[in-house]
């Protein structure tokens, strides 16, 4: 800063030094910032990178769970909701909602019989703009306990070493609840028999202002039919697309959304730890999904279901999860809206 | 007009300084919050949304009072070249922060994201939900954030020109009265 005397008889060349110092200064914090001198820093890119397949991402899709079909229908709340969040969704009524039941894959053209985990995205639009969006998939825990831990599972599992997946597990043996989990649960038929676990806890809130921490899961009206991997393959590999689009034309299907409160002490930073059985469960509405379209066209197509896009009356909680998935979303978002000449579009544009 | 004027008025400095403080956060927030996946990228993100708002807001004000009362002339002997640098990258400036921000808030909205200032209050959406729309406006966002920052350097570099090197009273011009005060001696 400039020194009180203005006739200071410092030379030019000092002064320009000092000016070359500070713009320095000034860049090289930036850098800093963004992370460009920190090459061990775990950014939305590298796991979003760590997630392509081994022949590269598929373009203009997402960048998992990148095979997927849209519905409409709407979420119908029968007011018990209000007695733990103030969310405007919660409240007594009905709301247009568009969803997208999917794979987890970053595979756009995997065979439906080849993929474990399943998963649907939802946006509930409450009134006054108060949206609601979650992601959830059919497993009942997730398989790792931290996003680092899902980074180094993408790396294990991308990598040619053969002991890389032993290391891997040795490190984070709470994968292996969930390896039991994918080897044991039965498989289901149809989309419509799945239940979609939010594993993640949030905090919800309600107009008392009293907070709680939350789990929910969407449980389907139709009973399950278990299928092996190996039928569900003879189907077709568009099988459960095909399926959920006739059944819903046929009829709508329908959803409980139940909300299990989290007693104190529940693990909530930690997705792979189950909570007791015993714990409260509020249900607090219907889902109703009322028309399937394919993605192409869809109204899901060009959506986020970033998990962090909550109304007023829910919140993430200490669990990490939300806030990594939000980051890594949004790359995945910027990347496939960037790359609409990639997509095999049927038509022009999305409709809104 | 004020010709005569050798120094901003007192809100345009005082606006001057709050908004590069604002302005620097911004830019730091934005390629820290994208860098990152702990926690600490929605606390980011929530503060970067409002934040730019509250800039859109100021450089209306900002520009209000500039066509209002001028800026002082610049020193009679600077190079014409040096002149035009400053008023080009002036002009850029005011370009910028108020694009910058309406970039933001559409990049968001053609997206079809709530534009959640905070809890409960959200900014109407101002595009339709268009993928292609969406990438435009997020490179736009995303360049222009970069040359702003890089003119922000050259902007600190040229104004330390005049304080430390030409000492003509360029600096003074926008110092807080404390700093100028002195300057003028
Ligand atoms: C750090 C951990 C995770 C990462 C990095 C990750 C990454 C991703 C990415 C990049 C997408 C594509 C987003 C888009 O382009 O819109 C996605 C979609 C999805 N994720 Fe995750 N995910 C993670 C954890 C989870 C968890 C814990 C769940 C469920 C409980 C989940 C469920 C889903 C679902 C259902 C979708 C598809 C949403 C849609 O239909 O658009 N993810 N994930
Ligand atoms: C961080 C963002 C900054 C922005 C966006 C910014 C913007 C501007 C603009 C638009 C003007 C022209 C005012 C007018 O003619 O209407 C100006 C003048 C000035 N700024 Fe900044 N400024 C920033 C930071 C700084 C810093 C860090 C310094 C000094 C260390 C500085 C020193 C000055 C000085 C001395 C002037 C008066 C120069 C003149 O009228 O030619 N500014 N600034
Ligand atoms: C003076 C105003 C602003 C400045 C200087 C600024 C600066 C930045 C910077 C430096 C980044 C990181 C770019 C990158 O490295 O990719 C960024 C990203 C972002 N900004 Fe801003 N911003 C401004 C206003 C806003 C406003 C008003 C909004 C929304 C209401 C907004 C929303 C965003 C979002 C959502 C991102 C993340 C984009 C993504 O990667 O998905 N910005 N901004």
């Amino acid at each position: 800063m400039p020194e009180p005397n203005t006739h200071s008889p410092r030379s030019p060349i000092g002064s320009l030094i000092l000016i070359g110092a500070v713009v320095a200064a000034g860049a090289a914090a930036f850098a800093y910032t963004a992370g460009w001198l920190s090459p061990n820093r775990l950014t939305p890119v590298k796991v979003v990178d760590a997630l392509a397949p081994p022949g590269g991402p598929a373009l203009g899709h997402r960048r998992n769970h990148a095979k997927g079909i849209c519905f409409t229908g709407e979420f119908q709340a029968n007011g018990s909701g209000t007695a733990i969040s103030s969310a405007a969704v919660f409240a007594t009524g009905t709301y247009p909602v568009i969803g997208r039941f999917n794979l987890a894959t970053p595979m756009a053209d995997a065979a439906d019989g080849s993929v474990r985990v399943r998963g649907l995205g939802l946006q509930i639009a409450g009134p006054g703009g108060q949206v609601w969006r979650t992601a959830m998939i059919t497993a009942p825990i997730f398989a790792v306990s931290t996003p680092q831990g899902f980074y180094a599972l993408l790396q294990a599992s991308g990598s040619k070493d053969p002991n890389a997946m032993k290391a891997f597990i040795g490190g984070h043996p709470e994968f292996l609840t969930f390896v039991h989990w994918a080897t044991t649960a039965p498989w289901t038929d149809s989309y419509a028999e799945d239940r979609f676990n939010s594993l993640d806890s949030f905090i919800f809130t309600n107009a008392a202002g009293q907070s709680s921490a939350v789990r929910w899961s969407f449980i389907p009206a139709a009973p399950p039919v278990s299928i092996t991997p190996a039928d569900l393959a003879k189907r077709g590999p568009d099988y459960l697309e095909t399926e959920i689009a006739d059944r819903v034309a046929k009829a709508p299907q329908t959803w409980t959304l139940a909300v299990t409160v989290a007693n104190p002490g529940d693990p909530t930073s930690d997705p792979t730890k189950a909570w007791p059985a015993d714990r409260r469960v509020v249900t607090v509405g219907q889902l109703v999904v009322q028309k399937v379209e394919p993605e192409a066209d869809g109204p899901c197509r060009d959506l986020n279901f970033d998990p962090t896009v909550l109304p007023a009356g829910m919140a993430t909680s200490d669990d990490p999860f939300p806030a990594a998935r939000s980051a890594a979303y949004a790359v995945s978002y910027d990347r496939r809206t960037s790359e609409a000449a990639d997509y095999p579009h049927s038509t022009t544009g999305a409709k809104p | 007009m004020s010709a005569a004027r050798t120094r901003f008025t007192a809100p345009q400095r005082l606006l001057h300084w709050l908004m590069a403080l604002c302005i620097l956060a911004m830019l730091f927030i934005g390629v820290g919050m994208v860098s990152t996946i702990t926690p600490a990228y929605l606390t980011l993100v929530q503060i970067h949304k409002p934040l730019g708002i509250a800039i859109l807001i100021l450089v209306v004000i900002r520009v209000a009072l500039r066509l209002r009362y001028g800026a002082p002339a610049l020193p009679a002997d600077l190079p014409e070249p040096m002149k035009l640098a400053a008023h080009l990258s002036h002009l850029a400036f005011y370009a910028l922060m108020i694009v910058m921000p309406l970039l933001g808030w559409a990049m968001l909205s053609a997206a079809s994201y709530p534009v959640v200032l905070f809890a409960g209050f959200d900014l109407p959406s101002i595009l339709p939900l268009n993928d292609r729309l969406h990438a435009l406006l997020w490179d736009a966002h995303h360049y222009l954030a970069f040359v702003f920052f890089a003119l922000i350097l050259l902007h600190l570099a040229a104004a330390l020109f005049h304080a430390l090197v030409r000492h003509d009273g360029v600096f003074a011009t926008m110092a807080p009265g404390f700093l100028s005060k002195a300057k003028r001696g």
